[in-house]
């Protein structure tokens, strides 16, 4: 998997909104290689675990149809500036990626 | 190919050691990937069994839920959905696209001050309704919104 996710957090009152994307094939596993005629096997990102200060905010479950490099917007509420935000990813092969960022 | 397949086996068995452990209260959630990844439920090919294996057959109709998507997409690869309910108690959010080859599309769950909106982009084979089923205080609530689209995103 390519390395790399991007977060930003913003804080609009006492409300973060969150931002990532996240570089991921996301194959589906219904496509056919134009020049074998075999399926490419789907690879995509599963689960999706965000937390706040080190306390989970949102856990997500996902299909092979989320779109390539993966967009996630969510709004956490009792924020504060500096607060640390991770997210953590895993794929349907067991690879992992995650990205931090406090909120600005 | 078989290697893989077990592979793949043997971390959703691992997973779900995982899930034991965070219920005996031994790891606390965040620090690993919790729960294990409900296959039924993606792998159905209709959204009635879709919402079967979430365990929301039978939603009712909500008017505060809101979906934010192009009424026309213009690629199926990728479209922006963002939704946002406002029922109060919301736990979680799932989207299905009705007629995608697995209807079911992602699920997301809101804990300690997360608010019920997420936004994403989701890929659809063609035009359907984008459906989303909202659980809020051990009830399901749904709502839906049709997309046209005029290049699949799913097959090519």
């Amino acid at each position: 998997m390519a390395e790399g996710m991007k977060i930003r957090a913003t804080l609009q009152g006492d409300v973060a909104d969150v931002k990532a994307l996240m570089n991921h094939i996301m194959e589906t596993g219904l496509r056919k290689d134009a020049n074998t005629g075999k399926l490419i096997p789907a690879h995509f990102i599963n689960h999706v675990v965000a937390t706040l200060n080190g306390k989970t905010v949102l856990e997500a479950q996902w299909g092979a149809a989320v779109a390539k490099n993966p967009f996630l917007g969510f709004r956490v509420k009792g924020a504060k500036v500096g607060d640390k935000i991770v997210i953590n990813a895993v794929d349907n092969h067991g690879e992992k990626m995650s990205g931090e960022s406090a909120i600005v | 190919m078989n290697q893989l397949r077990r592979t793949f086996l043997k971390s959703t068995g691992a997973a779900g050691t995982v899930a034991v452990a965070i219920a005996a209260g031994l790891l606390r959630p965040g620090q690993v990937l919790a729960a294990e990844w409900n296959k039924v439920a993606f792998d159905a090919t209709t959204t009635a069994d879709a919402m079967k294996g979430m365990n929301v057959a039978g939603a009712a109709e909500s008017k505060d839920i809101l979906i934010k998507a192009p009424d026309i997409a213009e690629n199926g690869a990728v479209v922006p959905v963002e939704v946002t309910s406002k029922i109060p108690g919301t736990t979680s959010i799932m989207i299905l696209v009705e007629k995608n080859q697995n209807p079911l599309i992602a699920e997301f769950e809101f804990s300690n001050g997360a608010e019920g909106f997420v936004s994403t982009r989701i890929k659809m084979a063609s035009t359907s309704h984008v459906k989303v089923v909202v659980k809020a205080g051990g009830k399901a609530y749904t709502t839906s919104k049709e997309v046209k689209v005029t290049i699949g995103g799913c097959g090519g």
